[in-house]
């Protein structure tokens, strides 16, 4: 196996085997969604129209599960907070792994917690009644499409991990940049719902846009050209915050 | 220094015109030194005097400004990889992952120089076994007092049995029992041939394990020798003399001015100086220190320590941060 690809999962295993002993992150990629999901079908549901899908829960659940990988990355934010913090990417830098291992085993960890999370998102809707509406295929390509959009984001997170003092400043920089961005789409209510001005944001957010391309592999949702916009967005979000985040990471670490 | 020792392996470290400046300060201005294979030394200096700076220069964390470093035969800068599977290094502040336990931490630690999973979990357990870890090893490292936590830093510094080892202030924070272990430990490991640079702000510990010794202030390489050489340099008997409470130190100095070639220093209501001789020295003190009015708690004189040879040559004392400094 090439040395950067072992050194990768070395980095990514150490990654995951902390969040089995730390609670409180277990509960973030798995209760929280989950109370996201309840919360939304059953105080909003009500008063949310969804003219051309069956329920609210056809309509929210690929919104919810796109805002909930994207956030995913919070645990490369965090975790990369910690090492530059703790002096421990010191240590990575003194011996003789790639250097991009550090950064690529962060995220690719991401992968498998975004997985988890996917997984427990699914379960629930399946519980309270949503229901796949789209061929098999398309169902699979939709995890792609999340696994994707989940690992472009976790670049960004990565950058705002390396630019931060600290992991507490991760945690609510992340949020603060990343959370509105998730409201001002089609996630939770139908864009054609919200003032203009907010609509003009909202049609080019490429959440809005990976969102609907869920819709359509899920449930059959109007399709237009979201599913390549979709893979696109990723790619740009990638293209843009993975060499943004190396050279940060090279500049901070040899400080 | 010690050329004697150079005559058939090259030096184990080799640094020449070293330079490092962030923004306008100079951390290291111009520092040339040398450490045959398999000696120790010793590198002192005062805070901030750039020993950390050099050490993460010669580890390969940091790139030089200008000056060649070269270690175990290779280039610091060039040859950057080739020489991390050659180094170990145990940085100022312990760097481990505290959300794994002690022996999952040296395991990622073998396997990132490149062993087995199953390599690098004996070799890892040989090292809880030699740091004094084996019942903690499977705790979170998260739950290890600061000195546990040293000794584990320490112990990742061995996974690959480095040729060459880097000790930033290897013993501070650290028990004194622990620290006369690691004493021990760098005793065996430069008996099996190691070479270790240390930093260290304890003046015992360098006289104790350094084979050499480089004094380094504003990023300058100042004094260099074995700790006799430099003992002798700054010469002579030391007066030192502890002020009553509230007594005036410049008073003191000025009375005591006319028994020594240089100004004596003062520091906490301690009064240091070199005498010219050992005869009738306390008497006179006393008397001085009388007439002027100073109250004496205690007087002391006694031959040159690596403090002195440190003080005397850096115009301040070793800053070690004893426990009970800290609290005063
Ligand atoms: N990354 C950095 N950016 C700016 N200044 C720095 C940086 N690293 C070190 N310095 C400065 O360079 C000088 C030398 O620092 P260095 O850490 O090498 O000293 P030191 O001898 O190790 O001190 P100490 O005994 O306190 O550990 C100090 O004035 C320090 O403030
Ligand atoms: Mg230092």
């Amino acid at each position: 196996m090439p040395r950067i690809l072992s050194d990768m999962l070395i980095i990514a295993e150490r990654n995951l085997v902390r969040l089995p002993r730390s609670p409180d992150l277990l509960l973030a990629v798995t209760v929280q969604p989950v109370m996201f999901v309840l919360l939304f079908v059953y105080v909003f549901g009500g008063a949310i129209q969804t003219p051309g899908f069956d329920n609210y829960k056809d309509f929210l659940l690929p919104g919810i599960i796109v805002q909930n990988i994207a956030f995913g990355g919070f645990l490369t934010a965090l975790g990369l907070a910690e090492d530059m913090n703790k002096g421990l990417v010191d240590r990575f830098r003194s011996l003789p792994m790639a250097r991009s291992a550090v950064l690529a085993g962060r995220t690719s960890a991401d992968i498998v917690t975004n997985l988890l999370s996917i997984a427990v998102l699914v379960v629930t809707g399946l519980i309270i009644g949503f229901s796949f509406d789209a061929p098999l295929q398309n169902i699979i390509a939709g995890v792609g499409i999340l696994l994707l959009f989940g690992y472009a984001f976790s670049w960004v997170f990565a950058l705002i991990g390396l630019l931060v003092s600290s992991p507490e400043a991760a945690n609510s920089v992340g949020f603060i940049a990343v959370f509105p961005l998730t409201f001002i789409s089609s996630a939770f209510v139908p864009v054609e719902s919200m003032p203009s001005v907010l609509q003009t944001v909202a049609d080019v957010n490429p959440f809005t846009i990976t969102v609907d391309a869920m819709r359509h592999l899920w449930v059959g949702g109007p399709a237009g050209n979201a599913v390549w916009g979709a893979v696109v967005w990723s790619f740009v979000i990638f293209a843009i915050a993975a060499p943004l985040a190396v050279s940060r990471y090279r500049k901070a670490a040899s400080k | 220094m010690m050329s004697d020792m150079t005559t058939d392996k090259p030096p184990a470290i080799r640094v020449q015109g070293l330079m490092k400046s962030f923004g306008d300060l100079r951390a290291v201005d111009g520092v040339d030194f040398e450490v045959p294979a398999g000696t120790v030394l010793g590198l002192l200096g005062p805070n901030g005097a750039g020993k950390t700076t050099v050490v993460r220069m010669l580890t390969t964390l940091m790139t030089p400004d200008a000056g060649r470093v070269e270690v175990a035969g290779l280039d610091a800068v060039e040859q950057a990889t080739e020489l991390r599977s050659r180094i170990g290094l145990a940085g100022q502040y312990a760097a481990v992952d505290e959300n794994l336990t002690g022996a999952e931490n040296l395991t990622m630690v073998g396997r990132l120089y490149g062993m087995t999973r199953g390599a690098a979990k004996a070799r890892g357990q040989e090292l809880l076994e030699e740091f004094d870890l084996v019942e903690a090893a499977g705790r979170p490292a998260s739950t290890y007092s600061g000195g546990m936590r040293r000794r584990l830093d320490l112990a990742a510094a061995l996974v690959a049995k480095p040729e060459v080892l880097f000790l930033d202030e290897p013993t501070t924070g650290l028990d004194p029992r622990s620290r006369l272990d690691l004493w021990a430990t760098v005793e065996t490991l430069k008996a099996a041939g190691t070479t270790v640079l240390l930093t260290t702000q304890y003046l015992d510990e360098a006289d104790r394990l350094a084979d050499s010794i480089a004094v380094i202030d504003h990023g300058r390489l100042i004094a260099e020798g074995t700790s006799d050489e430099l003992k002798d340099r700054v010469g002579g008997e030391r007066l030192e003399v502890t002020l009553a409470e509230g007594a005036d130190s410049d008073a003191a100095i000025e009375a005591l001015l006319p028994m020594s070639d240089e100004r004596p220093v003062s520091e906490d209501g301690v009064v240091r100086l070199q005498v010219r001789q050992r005869g009738g020295t306390l008497v006179e003190a006393v008397k001085r220190l009388g007439e002027a009015g100073l109250d004496v708690e205690d007087l002391e004189l006694r031959r040159p320590t690596l403090d002195d040879v440190f003080l005397t040559l850096t115009g301040h004392a070793a800053e070690a941060t004893e426990p009970e400094e800290a609290t005063a």
